[in-house]
């Protein structure tokens, strides 16, 4: 596996058309404020060959069509994009605002979390919607967003048993984590309310509400439960 | 505009095209063909574009039935085929007339078909594919296999297909990597061969894994010979590509196939070379693979041959 580790990176590959920027083991917005740098310099570049462009916590995938062009050329640009990327600055853009019914039937575990806490429900919702977060990737399916981070007195970690059917629109918990399911799927997350917003709407001329390095600031809609 | 009905939709046939790339950013799952070359000759003996919309059959085939005279070919997993009552190629292109049924009997080997028909399978596409996802529900009709009643609309045909309706007498049989129940790939080593034991790459190459039961399109959890973690099974979650084997705490690994997540939280042992993944991809529960390593060089090469026979084999059959 050809690995380059002049600078605090380093470039790997993934079979024979995926190459991999990794740069430092954590999930920082530092670091994932590089990894959302590289990737837009890459999108923009539109390098010849390349399929898709991946950016997670702290690296970039790249997938690349190898008979249009190899890992050598490719990495010795990724290098040099890599070593350039640095983060925007934090305050670019307003929040996504998105608005919030906790508790009740729309957020079940929000006793949990509450109990977890050693707080009132109030005083959750009102520490889930103080911070401003930074959405870090999107993954597991399309449209999820993974932000942070969780005040640590709310970071409830995942439920035991997941749920076999989370609904979407569903804003949850999961330690340092927080997210929105997008479409009803399966999930382990703690629920602690439900948004109108879709995060993913395919017949939408936007389908996606979020990318990675957007900020979002939550919002309660109904008056806290009591 | 011409539809082809589904009379029988065998056990899973979805539609699928080249996959939808570009949105695993976003979380979107490429999905496509899970033998891409069988899926490639498919078209390539109808003279469709590559990218054009196809079936794909899985285990147990259809009976479909056409509303217009349409060259059709079906490549990959060998069935006994019949266009009404009368014995058809496969790996071959063949005319099937206006309302006559095309019945997939019985598997002879491989898990995966792909019907073409010339025009392509005109589907909406949804985010620029009309692959279909299962899992989201994305793309092909509705997002699910189809059933029984289903009519697909068909595009219109090019000029190649319209002008000369026989067939070149061209076979694509040498391009299927349909192998039988047992199936060999090559592999090259990461993107995270550091969380495993030093021998972890000779482990792998053993013994052959089965596939487990639990296997679909979006994955293959195999089990074999144990892989041992030293860095613990969990990474912080980063991009997961086709062929990949990931790794979690039970040693056992998954191979990660055409409908995987974008992302994924395990680490990632070897991954199939590009060349391999639709032998890989004609492999169904209760068969087995075996792995051996390659070097990259190894894998361009056999990506470069087969991309030579498959670019031949559209030139033979468009002439």
């Amino acid at each position: 596996m050809p690995q380059h580790r002049t600078h605090d990176f380093r470039i790997v590959t993934a079979g024979d058309s995926a190459v991999v920027v990794e740069f430092a083991e954590c999930i920082e917005a530092e670091v994932n404020g590089r990894v959302v740098a590289l990737a837009e310099m890459i999108d923009t570049e539109r390098i010849a060959g390349v399929r898709d462009v991946v950016p997670t916590f702290r690296s970039v995938a790249i997938y690349f069509d190898p008979l249009r062009t190899d890992f050598d050329r490719l990495s010795e640009r990724l290098e040099r994009a890599a070593a350039d990327a640095r983060p925007a600055p934090t305050i670019a853009r307003e929040p996504i605002r998105i608005p919030v019914s906790y508790g009740g039937a729309a957020g079940p575990d929000l006793e949990e979390v509450a109990r977890y806490a050693g707080m009132t429900e109030a005083e959750v919702i009102t520490l889930h919607a103080a911070p401003v977060y930074r959405v870090y990737m999107l993954g597991f399916v399309p449209g999820f967003a993974y932000m942070g981070t969780v005040d640590p007195r709310i970071a409830a970690p995942r439920r035991s048993t997941p749920r076999l059917r989370v609904p979407s629109g569903s804003v949850g918990i999961a330690g340092g984590q927080t997210g929105i399911y997008p479409s009803e799927t399966p999930g382990g997350w703690q629920l602690v309310g439900r948004t109108p917003l879709k995060p993913f709407d395919p017949s939408r001329a936007e389908p996606f509400l979020l990318k990675a390095g957007d900020s979002v600031q939550f919002y309660p809609t109904t008056p806290a439960t009591v | 505009m011409a539809f082809v009905h589904i009379v029988k939709p065998g056990l899973q046939t979805t539609i699928q095209d080249e996959g939808r790339w570009g949105l695993q950013s976003r979380g979107v799952p490429v999905a496509g063909p899970m033998d891409p070359s069988s899926y490639r000759v498919a078209n390539a003996l109808v003279r469709n574009d590559r990218n054009q919309a196809t079936f794909e059959i899985t285990l147990i085939g259809p009976e479909v039935e056409f509303e217009d005279e349409r060259l059709v070919a079906v490549a990959g997993a060998e069935f006994a085929l019949s266009l009404d009552g009368v014995d058809v190629p496969p790996n071959a292109a063949f005319v099937a007339g206006a309302g006559s049924r095309l019945r997939f009997g019985a598997r002879v080997r491989g898990s995966r078909a792909y019907l073409a028909i010339a025009g392509g399978l005109a589907v909406t596409p949804v985010m620029g594919s009309r692959a279909t996802h299962l899992v989201s529900r994305l793309g092909g009709l509705e997002g699910r296999a189809l059933t029984a009643g289903d009519r697909l609309p068909l595009g219109d045909m090019n000029r190649a297909q319209t002008g000369r309706r026989n067939p070149r007498p061209v076979s694509g049989a040498h391009l299927i990597g349909v192998t039988g129940p047992h199936a060999h790939v090559r592999l090259l080593p990461g993107p995270q061969r550091d969380y495993f034991s030093s021998d972890a790459l000779d482990v792998l190459q053993s013994a052959p894994y089965s596939i487990s039961k639990d296997s679909d399109r979006m994955g293959f959890r195999l089990e074999g010979p144990l892989l041992r973690h030293v860095r613990g099974a969990d990474i912080i979650s980063d991009a997961t590509p086709l062929g990949v084997l990931q790794v979690p705490a039970s040693g056992q690994p998954v191979l990660l196939m055409a409908d995987r997540q974008t992302t994924g939280g395990y680490p990632k042992v070897a991954t199939v070379i590009t060349a391999d993944i639709g032998i890989a991809g004609q492999l169904g529960p209760g068969d087995t693979i075996s792995f051996s390593m390659c070097t990259p060089r190894d894998a361009f090469a056999a990506l470069i041959a087969q991309e030579r026979a498959l670019t031949a084999l559209e030139a033979a059959a468009a002439s």
